[in-house]
């Protein structure tokens, strides 16, 4: 197994700054914008992103929620693993919304695909946008493409791309992993 | 992730301690599920579920085709009183007449102690028992100890006294196995009459003294007097059983602690507990009823994420 460096630290907060001032150009205020971390892993992205917002920007108030999309998977019963849920913590209504779906890595669209269904049990977005840190090329399954990319990857399928945060794993860090 | 240990849900006993924080764990998410505004999640949508009760049920059936509903599995619904039953025809051949339509689990309540072991035994698919009998009440049992959980926020360690007909109790019984095995402490309490010889051997105290029992612990759980299941006098009258083992709120607020109460349903007011303890801050029962959703779905999509 052999593992790269896709983005260092610095990278990512570059790219994080790029994507920040995209959606501040696109929803301003934020008053009727609301964004989506799709758990596990997209959940640290919308914080950060949040982060350089408030921070950095001056958006006072941005409702922020993640998502769990596990029951609304298509792979249930497929695999031999159960598949276990984490936390949906949305509350505020996304009804009439401008979302934003935030993930780490893109790859099938199969998360994406399960993420627009799941947000629909929480009233009718006016629009959704998709936002990726990691755009993983010619690996979809499903005709999903983002809004908002932070870098485009041709990894092939046995290899994997995983995105460290600080917060959760000790420091921020991409890797490519090939077995 | 960690999935169950067993392929169905047939009693407490055939359960270990992690399978108990497992299906805790996947019901505080749907839990949240079912406080949405749009409470369905689409899960089990090639999930075929056959409610088979032999017995009747209002509370748990209904729980179970909520929950059923709430997963998107199909479901049908079949009740002894007006089927081929009383035409003779065995369980086995009842049941694989239904799995024959292509029913992936059975949710079966049976007046015979033991009709879900048979069943899964001689079917195949998952069986999820509710309600054998007076041997076991599995997802009754769950839902209690989430209740316990949710409301003082542990179940080991808590005292917990089952109170009134444990001899024919299967909440009772599933009830000990449960908070045994998250390390609660037991205790039941009831007239001698309706205390299994035995009881003792599956590590639970014994009182008879309810006031006693109810200042020892911290969780009382009222179970239903069964007159149906009463075939002799066990008891000289129904007021003599609530003069001894009935609690009212005066009884309540003379106890030397506030305790949680509980009670399985149906309530029989004024004879287990009187209307003013059931609907006291101190009773969560309701919150018993909505958490069996929660757990029975919790159950549901765990044994069916085994199904292949």
């Amino acid at each position: 197994m052999s593992q790269k460096v896709l983005l260092s630290s610095k990278e990512i907060n570059i790219i994080l700054h790029r994507l920040a001032c995209q959606l501040l150009e696109n929803h301003l205020d934020f008053e009727n914008t609301v964004l989506i971390g799709i758990q596990p892993r997209g959940t640290f992205v919308a914080d950060r992103l949040t982060k350089i917002l408030k921070e950095e920007y001056g958006v006072k108030h941005i409702n922020v929620g993640f998502l769990d999309i596990t029951f609304y998977r298509d792979d249930f019963r497929r695999g031999d693993k159960t598949l276990a849920a984490t936390e949906t913590k949305i509350d505020f209504l996304v009804e009439g919304k401008k979302v934003v779906l935030i993930d780490d890595v893109l790859y099938t669209g199969r998360s994406i695909r399960a993420a627009l269904t799941a947000i629909q049990s929480f009233g009718r977005p006016s629009e959704i946008e998709l936002l990726t840190l990691i755009d993983r090329r010619f690996s979809r399954h499903l005709p999903i493409q983002p809004n908002y990319r932070g870098r485009q990857v041709d990894a092939i399928n046995d290899e994997k791309v995983k995105v460290m945060w600080e917060e959760n794993d000790g420091k921020d860090v991409i890797y490519l992993i090939s077995n | 992730m960690a999935e169950l240990s067993v392929k169905h849900l047939l009693g407490i006993k055939y359960l270990n301690e992690s399978d108990i924080q497992l299906i805790f764990e996947t019901a505080d998410h749907f839990k949240e599920v079912i406080n949405r505004s749009i409470k369905k999640v689409p899960s089990l949508r090639d999930i075929t579920i056959a409610n088979i009760f032999f017995e009747n049920s209002t509370r748990t059936k209904l729980s179970f085709e909520l929950a059923e509903k709430r997963l998107s599995a199909d479901v049908i619904n079949f009740s002894a009183g007006q089927s081929s039953v009383k035409k003779g025809e065995t369980l086995i051949d009842t049941v694989n007449n239904i799995l024959s339509m292509k029913v992936d689990m059975v949710v079966m309540r049976h007046p015979n102690p033991g009709a879900g072991i048979f069943l899964s035994k001689h079917v195949n698919a998952s069986i999820v028992n509710a309600g054998d009998g007076a041997h076991e009440h599995p997802t009754q049992a769950l839902l209690d100890s989430y209740s316990i959980r949710e409301k003082l926020g542990d179940v080991a360690g808590k005292n917990v006294v089952i109170v009134g007909d444990i001899l024919h109790s299967r909440v009772a019984l599933s009830n000990i196995f449960a908070l045994k095995l998250q390390g609660a402490n037991v205790k039941v309490c009831g007239p001698k009459t309706l205390l299994p010889k035995y009881v003792e051997s599956l590590g639970v105290g014994v009182e008879t003294n309810l006031r006693k029992a109810l200042n020892w612990c911290d969780v009382a759980n009222m179970l239903r007097i069964q007159n149906e299941r009463l075939d002799i006098s066990y008891f000289p009258t129904t007021r003599e059983y609530t003069q001894q083992f009935g609690v009212n709120k005066a009884f309540l607020d003379s106890l030397d602690k506030e305790i949680v109460i509980m009670h399985p349903g149906p309530i029989n007011r004024g004879v287990e507990i009187t209307s003013d303890v059931a609907d006291s801050k101190q009773s969560i029962i309701l919150n018993q009823v909505e958490n069996g959703v929660a757990i029975r779905m919790a159950v549901i999509y765990l044994l069916a994420s085994k199904i292949k």
